[in-house]
């Protein structure tokens, strides 16, 4: 469903990597590997189209992601390295809030099953730990299972090892049922073994 | 779509409602800017009169630009603008729930007030609903022209000086239509005429600005 076409990829007159194809189909684990610096992010942001390409093309069943604009963005969830929760806000605020602008309604109790199933505290997230605002930002993926494409990007960073266990978990459970994963990491995960890896260092 | 603009103006409030200085800095700014005036002129009423309505509006433009810069720059931090970007709404229409809920928290609370400035300045006292309705008519355009200016600004280091010389140019008709609108009813004569353009520029700003701000925005996720 998703198809990337000899993409280039140049940052500030550095090339990063390319010209790189792939191809990912439902069901399918796809792991961007390389040491730090080698596009690891630009490649997922150039997936998710938040970033152009120097050069190829990016396509969604067949149409380029660029026309497609929200209609494409509402089959994908991109979790990026910030966590995209805001201080002043409660965790179920910042994830109720998360949910509508992704085009989900989601009840309250559903809410706060999924921040539970991630044990984050009900306080302010101003007073949460890294860890803990990781793990706020990652609750979304138990109400986006509709969402066909995920994009995470560093998903297990900062993670203990019971989180990171259940977030492969998730992660597991979403290509079983047909969707879609593309995620990097450098910690090495039960995960590995069953993913297509896209190495940008050679 | 409207409840993702609905959700956007409902969050804005209540962050803005929970860092409650933000908001009273630009309030006060006002206040003390409009206040200097009358005490480094001297209590003149004739010149204050005269001075009333250009003073008035310059404050509110100054005020308007202090919290511009904060339009985007937390949610670019933090990573939610990237969500914003992929969110199930248009960008357009993301761009101006966040407009409107910067003018209800920094444009509005100007209107409110502004009369009480008016006092200080001995203004007649028909002129004090036509200052109220120029700035109601004008102070949304502020927000959704500068949001263009926050926009392309973003992320940039001196960014705050670049904002205000990318956007205060930009400002001049709606000053020009706002004092003027004031100064035309304290000569006696009917302000509909300006009022009039305020309105037809708010129209055009707010069906057009939005989509710039969104393009601006993309070049500057890049």
């Amino acid at each position: 469903m998703l198809e990337a076409a000899e993409i280039e990829c140049e940052r500030g007159g550095r090339k990063l990597f390319g010209p790189l194809s792939l191809r990912l189909s439902g069901g399918e684990l796809l792991r961007i590997a390389g040491p730090n610096g080698s596009g690891k992010t630009s490649l997922l942001r150039i997936l998710c189209g938040l970033l152009t390409p120097t050069s190829g093309q990016v396509k969604w069943r067949g149409s380029a992601i660029g026309e497609l604009r929200e209609d494409y963005s509402r089959h994908l969830v991109y979790l990026g390295h910030a966590p995209a929760v805001k201080d002043e806000l409660t965790p179920i605020e910042n994830l109720d809030i998360a949910c509508r602008l992704a085009g989900i309604d989601a009840q309250k109790e559903a809410l706060a099953s999924a921040l539970s199933a991630f044990a984050v505290p009900d306080m302010p997230v101003r007073k949460l730990s890294q860890g803990q605002r990781r793990r706020a930002a990652l609750a979304r993926l138990l109400l986006s299972q509709s969402a066909r494409l995920w994009l995470l990007d560093e998903p297990f960073a900062a993670l203990d090892t019971s989180s990171a266990a259940y977030t492969e978990e998730l992660i597991a459970r979403h290509t079983g049922a047909g969707g879609a994963v593309v995620y990097t990491t450098h910690q090495p995960s039960a995960l590995d073994a069953k993913a297509r890896v896209v190495d940008l260092s050679s | 779509m409207l409840g993702i603009a609905r959700t956007l103006v409902a969050r804005d409030l209540l962050l803005a409602m929970r860092r409650k200085s933000d908001v009273a800095t630009a309030l006060l700014f006002f206040v003390i800017v409009a206040s200097l005036f009358p005490l480094g002129i001297g209590a003149e009423p004739n010149q204050l009169r005269a001075i009333a309505p250009g003073v008035i509006w310059v404050a509110a433009l100054l005020s308007s630009m202090l919290s511009l810069s904060r339009l985007f720059a937390g949610d670019h931090a933090d990573g939610t603008l990237e969500q914003m970007l992929l969110g199930a709404a248009p960008l357009g229409v993301v761009v101006a729930a966040k407009a409107f809920a910067h003018w209800l928290v920094s444009g509005l609370p100007l209107v409110l007030i502004a009369p009480v400035i008016a006092l200080q300045y001995d203004v007649a006292g028909p002129l004090y609903g036509v200052l109220a309705l120029s700035l109601l008519l004008g102070t949304p355009i502020l927000s959704i022209i500068g949001a263009i200016g926050a926009a392309l600004t973003l992320g940039l280091r001196g960014g705050g000086v670049l904002l205000s010389l990318l956007v205060l140019p930009l400002y001049v008709p709606v000053l020009i239509m706002g004092a003027g609108a004031v100064e035309m009813a304290g000569a006696g004569l009917a302000p509909d005429g300006q009022l009039l353009l305020l309105g037809a520029l708010l129209v055009v700003a707010a069906a057009f600005a939005p989509w710039a701000t969104a393009a601006a925005l993309r070049i500057s996720m890049e």
